[in-house]
């Protein structure tokens, strides 16, 4: 290691701003949406919580502001503020791009309140994760565009001999949501905020679940895989596990992934070729997003002890747990028989939150805890043990959210095929939703809890940010306890 | 497909997973080989204190990797996935919901085939027939008329004895099979907004509501010139025409002043779709029995 920081020379001045800044927004906005997810899972539980403000909070439009929040505003924060640090430093070279650096967080914010006011009011494309009108698309669209010179443009000036496997993922991740997002989104415009799909049908249920599940596939798995490159062997101060996995699985999951979006419209009029294609490549895509399970984990090996003191480690490692079982859960889920149970229940949204809640969302805050203190210049975050309490409401909030979305999935997939013997069905629908509430309410339990993590985080990064007398001297990126 | 876009997914399909798996078996070698350190076990690429080792693919992960190619291979082979190619097995989704409906024909035969000749009041004194008839009408007719027939805004009650169309098995058989669809014409242009407000004053009071009299006397002379013509000269409906009776204090949109003067000013559109064609003949005449049975216990209440 001494050897190869001799060879880069002095520290380059890297850009911090944009980094706080997105750092700070998606805290902000991390709230925000898991705030919003807490009140619809209440309406779902309660449906006269619909009425609160009728019709702007009803559950059929705040359910895409939660998704757009905390996929888009929260997530897309996250991943802004942690590509843009780690092509700094592991390139060993400032942002490039000039003005088209604020641009892409001021141009972000802006998109997230448009989708704040929109949304509510009913304006919507009705694609899933998509929903946003078209002057909101076209501004996605050019912030993207920025955002890739940017990233390029750094990689471009870097002063190390390789490009680090993290920004493999980033670089995979931005150039495909460009391409995801452009083509979802073509479609005519009739009023400013009315259009219409260019794409009709099947076609266009193709092309929508193209995008939904690789705004999964790149946009939340392969960038924040990314984030784990850099963050799990810094924060444990340990080597990455084998290279060569990462060669191979990121080349794996980036080309299998683009296949399996049919897997979401299976026994649907999408032609039988195209669903049989998604459910093999799903199937196959199982090793792949392993192989980046295992690298992370196995990064730790020989300083397992680590977890015992630090609940910023912990938070990582947890994360990869939950993203090693969502994605088995996934593959197996995209098996047809399986699927024919499982699709259109409950088990679908424990799913997407196993994997949002225990993938995305933890290891985010791991990234968040690991970020703040160094970029305000601290020693360490102000309360390790509001960090350690926040990561047990934080696992605790996600299993009960998932464990009840298991048990409502299959309630209802088993109450739905359930025949009397002369053929008609044994249940009518609202006797599934009846046996469902239990579940509502145990999701909105375990979701409050998440929320109320993240809370506690708002108070320690605020903490951390205003005092002063924590402050650190110098380069303070390693910060992870040595063994003794 | 035609043959040029089948040929595009074939061969895209197969250099994908033939890429991928060169990429798997061209990565099992240990690359490092440090002859000045060879306790060196990292690559020699450092990335901000970032090193990396270079392991081997942990062999029941590369097991895996191979089971799963194996897996596509067999499938693709035996199932429609590559283009055109219709698989070994001859398998079709159409295939399978065809085999899986007629199976489910027949058991449907079996059970309700002898309730297609039975006159409806015989089925409905037979309690197994109710039964099923009660399951057919949870998971057809509850999401509108409610799980216990008792109706909603908009959807009639059909447990009261009060009738749009007429409960005898004929009227609800002939509602069940072709639908109804249910009309009352703005009348707002026609009487004025005056004209809505005393109407709605005189149909308060046909139901013994609390009204004004004066506004209720000028209503019936507008109702005795524009509404009777479907309600009757005493507002009692007419059966044939599917026009409520407005004294019986059963309302389907409401029966406050408000509503009713909506109803008055806007007019109402409704329908009940047509089941014939969406459920088997036995099963319409197994819910017609059930619904006729809904509307004789209230009486038995009585």
């Amino acid at each position: 290691m001494t050897t190869a920081v001799a060879k880069t020379g002095p520290v380059p001045d890297y850009d911090y701003k944009i980094v706080r800044q997105f750092t700070i927004m998606s805290v902000v906005w991390g709230i925000f949406g898991m705030g919003m997810g807490v009140l619809i899972a209440a309406q779902l539980a309660w449906p006269q919580l619909n009425d609160i403000w009728q019709p702007f909070s009803h559950f059929g439009r705040l359910r895409p502001l939660h998704t757009n929040a905390v996929i888009f505003a929260f997530g897309g924060s996250v991943l802004f503020a942690t590509s843009y640090y780690v092509v700094q430093r592991t390139c060993q070279t400032r942002l490039w791009g000039g003005w088209l650096i604020p641009f892409t967080f001021w141009g972000w914010q802006v998109v997230i309140i448009a989708a704040a006011i929109t949304l509510p009011m009913g304006y919507t494309s009705t694609k899933e994760y998509a929903e946003l009108e078209w002057p909101i698309d076209i501004l996605i669209a050019l912030i993207w565009i920025a955002y890739a010179l940017v990233f390029f443009g750094t990689i471009a000036q870097r002063r190390t001999s390789h490009i680090y496997v993290a920004n493999w993922f980033f670089g995979a991740y931005i150039i495909t949501i460009a391409a995801l997002h452009i083509v979802n989104n073509l479609e005519i415009p009739i009023y400013p905020f009315k259009s219409y799909s260019i794409f009709s049908g099947t076609k266009d249920a193709m092309i929508q679940w193209w995008y939904g599940h690789n705004a999964v596939g790149f946009f939340l798995t392969a960038a924040f895989l990314g984030i784990m490159y850099y963050f799990v062997p810094k924060q444990a101060n340990r080597p990455i596990y084998s290279y060569q996995l990462s060669i191979v699985h990121f080349w794996a999951l980036i080309s299998i992934y683009v296949w399996a979006g049919g897997h979401h419209l299976h026994y649907s009029a999408l032609p039988d070729w195209t669903q049989s294609l998604a459910m093999v490549m799903s199937i196959i895509l199982l090793a792949p997003s392993w192989g980046g399970m295992i690298n992370g984990i196995m990064t730790l090996s020989g300083a397992w002890h680590k977890l015992r003191t630090d609940p910023t480690l912990r938070f990582l490692v947890v994360s990869l747990s939950f993203y090693g079982m969502s994605t088995f859960e996934g593959p197996m889920m995209s098996i047809k028989t399986v699927n024919a149970l499982s699709h259109n229940t409950d088990w679908t949204i424990g799913h997407v939150h196993s994997g949002a809640l225990g993938w995305v969302a933890m290891i985010s805050i791991g990234a968040l805890y690991h970020l703040v203190p160094v970029l305000w210049k601290r020693k360490e975050m102000y309360s390790v043990k509001l960090i350690n309490a926040h990561f047990w409401l934080a696992t605790v909030g996600t299993v009960l959210y998932i464990a009840a979305m298991w048990v409502n999935g299959i309630t209802q997939g088993l109450m739905w095929r359930a025949f009397n013997a002369d053929g008609t069905l044994t249940y009518s629908f609202v006797e599934s939703v009846i046996a469902s509430h239990p579940g509502y309410v145990v999701r909105l339990i375990g979701g409050g809890f998440f929320l109320l993590g993240m809370l506690l985080m708002a108070y320690n990064v605020f903490r951390t940010v205003t005092e002063k007398e924590n402050e650190a001297h110098n380069d303070n990126t390693v910060r992870s306890v040595q063994p003794a | 497909m035609s043959t040029f876009w089948s040929v595009w997914v074939i061969v895209l399909t197969l250099t994908n997973l033939g890429l991928v798996t060169w990429v798997l078996f061209a990565n099992r070698k240990v690359a490092v080989d440090d002859q000045a350190d060879p306790e060196n076990k990292t690559t020699g690429h450092v990335y901000d204190g970032i090193e990396e080792y270079d392991n081997p693919l942990p062999k029941w992960w590369f097991l895996l990797f191979v089971a799963t190619l194996f897996f596509t291979a067999a499938y693709l082979a035996v199932y429609p996935g590559l283009g055109n190619f219709k698989g070994l097995s001859g398998w079709t989704s159409v295939g399978q919901l065809e085999s899986q409906q007629a199976k489910a024909q027949e058991k449907f035969d079996e059970t309700f085939g002898k309730y297609v000749e039975m006159p409806i009041e015989q089925i409905a004194d037979n309690r197994e027939a109710l039964k099923m008839g009660a399951r057919i009408f949870a998971n057809n007719c509850a999401v509108c008329h409610g799980a216990d027939g008792g109706g909603n805004y908009g959807f009639p009650n059909l447990t009261d004895g009060d009738w749009l169309y007429g409960g005898t098995p004929e009227k609800i058989l002939e509602t069940l099979h072709n639908g109804r669809q249910g009309l009352m014409p703005p009348q707002g242009p026609v009487i004025g907004e005056e004209g809505v407000k005393n109407t709605a004053e005189y149909v308060l009071a046909l139901n013994g509501l609390e009204h004004n009299a004066e506004m209720a006397a000028e209503g019936q002379k507008v109702f005795g010139t524009v509404c009777m013509a479907c309600h009757g000269a005493d507002g009692k409906g007419n059966q044939a025409l599917g026009a409520p009776n407005l004294t019986d204090n059963v309302w389907l949109y409401g029966g406050s002043r408000e509503q009713i003067q909506h109803t008055i000013r806007g007019g109402r559109k409704n329908e009940m779709p047509a089941q014939k064609g969406k459920l088997r003949e036995d099963k319409i005449r197994l819910v017609a029995a059930y619904v006729y049975s809904l509307s004789r216990q209230e009486d038995v209440e009585q």
